[in-house]
């Protein structure tokens, strides 16, 4: 057999094969070490019980985490129930990681609270839980039913997938961020073009990110289709670890590992970029847009609504207005983020340049709840999905996405803009 | 088993996105297949949901239901009576939710190609997939597809996975 790419030696290792190894395009039959769901934990459960009967019990409460993210507070009755069903769920079944409404994103949550060790598989119900491939897991995400099967069967199956090596070499200049680095990779690759494929991403840069920025960059690697977007163990994941006391192994690809593209990227000379309306491929350097004035300008989101990202913002804004025709609005990705940005300060530079500080939670990335844009209206995001509609209105008239710094510095602008102005 | 299909929909975009084949703002509403269908593709062609009707096919371009993960987009197409989906490619998390839940998917480039490119000629057509012998009939062409694998094959023909599980979790006993 080949050599053998991360992904192969954690899906090897997940179904009990780690001595032979596994092939691409093998299925195999894989129990996740974590499950993740969030709101969406209600609608599983009763299809946990289609499958299950009503008595029936859940593999291994232990292994199922649920975070209460994506409609809180309840905006209204109707979620109010549906998040009484999850506590209830919760209960019955006895399952220990239940982060209740106010603790955080789900993606953030779960690496926060000592639920990722390395060289394991974390399942999700939600599309972005390729983030936790910054901790050297494949995280992999599924759709509901698949999660109420692997609840109810602890089990389920998976191609080994083909994968692409991204190498990143330089420092990156002033202004230039991860949000950056990852908006160019898919403007390369393209929507679909990793589809199935699992991304592993190496070089110098690479070395020195923070476990923040590696975060962003697997997040997004969801953006372009990809199954996972991995990250090899070295210091930095060692470093983070240690809080934790996890026992691992560092494991890497094998030198004569295949890969079905590589791309190398020299992030020396990159510029800010923006990912304009309606597809997140529709990349180009924030300096080619034409001025595009902004009603409404977000911090937050599993991608990039963590400390160092608040920090950023808040340092731009300090001591400075938002522009008056701009709401702003931001979201800490979890309660631990929200209590760090408190003690630091980088609050007060947020409430006094105007925005509008929010629970930690996903808040309007999904169009549900909260800071909806209305027909007509323009919003720069530090998000990751800029579908039509994605904000709440049908009739948005564009979501750009773009670095927490561009997103700051286009706040005081009024216009999208990475510039000082 | 043998398809035949009704009305064809022919969406010449790359990309279809789950927020545009069921809208976000729904997501989170306790919602029965026959209430999503009413909102199937909504924020992409506003007329889908009122005309489509049992049988009907959707041909599309590349990677269809990119994005979210969320089933309800597969969910609304099978409740409005869409049969099955042939496209240039389907996302990842599109494919599996769709084999979960039954709905028949065709990878099959070529002919996509081929009814994107003549929309004219062949919105009336019918067509036909075979699914035992992995082939597509249009009115003057012939085109194979690649038939599922046995994994996916075992839980869609258990009608979904809702039974697969079901029946496995008998077996255990
Ligand atoms: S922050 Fe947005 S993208 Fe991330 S999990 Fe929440 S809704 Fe999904």
């Amino acid at each position: 057999m080949n050599g053998q790419t991360l992904i192969q030696k954690i899906l090897a290792s997940a179904s009990g094969k780690e001595n032979e190894g596994v092939a691409e395009n093998e299925i195999v039959f894989v129990s996740p070490h974590m499950i993740l769901s969030h709101d969406n934990s209600a609608a599983i459960s009763k299809t946990f019980y289609k499958i299950t009967g009503p008595n029936g019990k859940v593999w291994d409460p232990n292994r199922i985490f649920i975070a209460l993210d994506h409609a809180v507070p309840a905006p209204n009755a109707v979620q109010a129930d549906n998040q009484k069903l999850v506590r209830k769920f919760v209960q019955d079944q006895g399952i220990k990681n239940f982060y209740d409404g106010g603790t955080g994103i789900c993606h953030q949550v779960l690496p926060e609270k000592g639920h990722v060790p390395p060289n394991i598989v974390i399942l999700g119900s939600d599309s972005h839980t390729t983030t936790h491939g910054a901790f050297g897991a494949a995280g992999i995400p599924i759709g509901r039913t698949e999660t109420a099967s692997v609840w109810a069967i602890g089990q389920t199956w998976l191609k080994v997938p083909e994968s692409f090596k991204i190498t990143l070499d330089g420092d990156l200049p002033k202004n230039v961020y991860s949000k950056d680095i990852i908006l160019e990779i898919i403007r390369q690759i393209s929507a679909a073009g990793a589809t199935y494929k699992s991304i592993e991403f190496y070089g110098s840069a690479v070395a020195k990110m923070s476990m923040s920025e590696r975060m962003t960059l697997s997040n997004l690697s969801a953006e372009m289709g990809a199954k996972a977007g991995i990250f090899p163990v070295d210091n930095v994941t060692d470093k983070w670890n240690k809080q934790f006391g996890f026992k691992y192994d560092r494991i890497s690809a094998d030198e004569d590992a295949i890969y079905e593209k590589t791309i190398n990227l020299d992030i020396s000379n990159l510029t800010p970029r923006v990912a304009r309306p309606h597809k997140v491929d529709n990349v180009v350097p924030v300096s080619d847009l034409p001025k595009t004035s902004i009603d409404v300008a977000l911090i937050g989101t599993c991608t990039n609504g963590r400390l160092d990202d608040l920090k950023i913002a808040a340092e731009i804004l300090k001591e400075k207005t938002i522009h008056p025709k701009v709401r702003m609005f931001v979201y800490p990705a979890s309660r631990e983020v929200l209590l760090q940005a408190t003690k630091l300060g980088i609050l007060e530079n947020f409430i006094k340049a105007g925005a509008q500080i929010n629970v930690p939670a996903c808040g309007p990335f999904l169009g549900a709840y909260c800071c909806c844009i209305s027909g007509g209206e323009k919003a720069i995001s530090s998000a990751n999905r800029n579908f039509k509609g994605r904000m709440g209105s049908k009739e948005d008239t564009g979501i750009f996405l773009a670095s927490p710094a561009t997103v700051a510095k286009s706040a005081l602008a009024g216009f999208i803009t990475s510039e000082d102005v | 088993m043998k398809l035949t299909s009704n009305k064809l929909w022919i969406f010449q975009d790359d990309d279809i996105n789950t927020d545009v084949i069921f809208p976000g703002r729904y997501t989170y509403d306790p919602l029965t297949p026959e209430q999503m269908a009413t909102h199937a593709m909504e924020d992409y062609n506003p007329n889908f949901a009122k005309e489509v009707s049992e049988g009907d096919i959707i041909i599309a371009g590349n990677n269809f239901g990119a994005g979210s993960s969320r089933e309800q987009a597969v969910t609304c197409l099978k409740a409005a009576g869409v049969s099955c989906i042939i496209a240039k490619s389907f996302a990842r998390i599109y494919y599996r939710n769709a084999i979960n839940e039954a709905l028949p998917l065709v990878i099959s480039p070529e002919c996509s190609n081929l009814i994107l490119n003549k929309k004219d000629e062949y919105q009336n057509e019918q067509i036909t997939v075979d699914f035992d012998n992995g082939l597509i009939k249009t009115k003057d062409s012939e085109f194979k597809f690649p038939k599922l694998d046995e994994q996916a094959l075992k839980i869609f023909q258990a009608g979904g996975l809702v039974n697969y599980t079901k029946e496995r979790l008998k077996e255990k006993i």
